[in-house]
């Protein structure tokens, strides 16, 4: 009987221990990992459409409350006035949702340009929505309020051929990153002001 | 049979190198050794988790009941795995993309389980310490070896902190093979092979 109780205060105490610690150093850690993340994962994609800017776009974020999504905005420094900001939206692909990276310029609302960030389509056929310049060049000095839509569906955006379905996707995603955009306005100008130098 | 603390760091090292005299723990050994790098950041994190749980594990050698000892080992063994894969996330990212899934299974690597059910719950925490610390940078040059011999032959160069250093020339034609998961199988074959050879003498 003694050694029943024994097992169990012992397991308990070593797993209390353990889990106390695990989350002394999770917290610890939490905001460094978010950081990464971002920094590799998002990074060069943002770091592509906000090429120029004077300061680091991933450091300089924030978030804002839409309904009950959580979303993040990058924010870009041009000629010492943040007047950029990049935020994320999906649309479906071939395989799987595709998400596009979206920079704004807030003062005439035209697109800085685009990126591709995550993305499961067929390498060599889709994957060239992320990796052809040409394809996402298109996007850069339309106006984010526009609906998107390649030329066989009577749009603007020339498809990369032999992935329709891939660059509908993509036009899907920049058409709802103008959706968030438009809702979300009046609040990244507010929040744009905090970050003005 | 009571050894200095010295050899019992020092039996890690060539005697009692694991992967390759024990043959234990080959999972990550035959998995993430394409490159140098890796082989290296895999052995410092088994190394980390190796020193830390032989050092608690005789530490509370005389507190664990026998029964549930494996257990105990086990709960040790994880929180300081999981401690190394959020320690690698905020500050070696891209080298914890590249390990990936072999960071939490360091977990169920034999050599750590081994060495707390061998050595540390049945000596002091300074030879413990001594043991793990040995068994740890020998799995990390068996690892760094390996790695070298595969990156070298696989591509032609070796890569430290993401800038390749090429040591054959342009002509060389790069054997991938040997970067491919058959060719870890004959690559640790091969050097098991040397070793015993080296050995027997």
């Amino acid at each position: 009987m003694r050694e029943m109780i024994k097992m169990v205060v012992v397991l308990t105490l070593l797993c209390t221990f353990s889990g106390g610690l695990l989350a002394a150093i999770r917290g610890g850690t939490k905001e460094k990992i978010e950081y990464q993340q971002l920094k590799f994962v998002k990074g060069p994609a943002i770091k592509a459409i906000l090429e120029g800017a004077s300061n680091d776009p991933i450091v300089d974020r924030f978030k804002i409350k839409d309904g009950k999504i959580e979303r993040s905005f990058f924010v870009g420094v041009f000629d010492g006035k943040a007047s950029a900001v990049a935020l994320e939206s999906f649309g479906k692909g071939f395989s799987g949702d595709i998400g596009l990276m979206v920079a704004v310029n807030l003062e005439d609302d035209n697109i800085i340009g685009v990126g591709v960030t995550t993305h499961s389509e067929t390498p060599g056929v889709g994957s060239r929505a992320k990796t052809d310049p040409g394809f996402a060049a298109q996007f850069k000095g339309l106006s984010i309020k526009d609906t998107f839509k390649v030329k066989t569906d009577g749009g603007q955006v020339d498809a990369v051929s032999g992935a329709t379905v891939t660059s509908r996707g993509v036009t899907v995603a920049a058409t709802e990153a103008g959706k968030i955009y438009k809702k979300l306005k009046p609040q990244i100008a507010e929040k744009l002001k905090e970050f003005a130098k | 049979m009571a050894k200095t603390i010295v050899q019992e760091f020092t039996k890690g090292l060539w005697n009692e190198i694991p992967p390759f005299r024990l043959v234990l723990g080959l999972c990550p050994v035959l998995a993430v050794t394409k490159t140098v790098e890796n082989g290296i950041g895999m052995g410092l994190a088994t190394t980390f988790v190796l020193v830390c749980s032989n050092i608690l594990v005789s530490s509370l050698r005389q507190v664990i009941p026998p029964k549930v000892r494996i257990a105990c080992f086990i709960i040790i063994i994880a929180t300081f795995v999981t401690v190394v894969e959020l320690v690698m996330q905020a500050f070696t990212y891209p080298l914890f993309l590249k390990l990936g899934i072999f960071i939490p299974l360091i977990v169920v690597n034999c050599i750590v389980l081994g060495r707390a059910e061998a050595f540390a719950s049945k000596n002091s925490i300074i030879s413990s310490l001594a043991d793990g610390l040995g068994m740890g940078i020998g799995f990390t040059l068996a690892l760094g070896a390996l790695g070298a011999v595969r990156e070298l032959f696989g591509t032609g160069a070796l890569t430290f902190w993401e800038k390749p250093i090429q040591i054959f020339g342009p002509s060389f034609q790069p054997f991938t093979f040997m970067i491919e998961a058959p060719g870890a199988f004959v690559c640790l074959g091969l050097m098991l092979c040397v070793m015993n050879m080296v050995g027997s003498k």
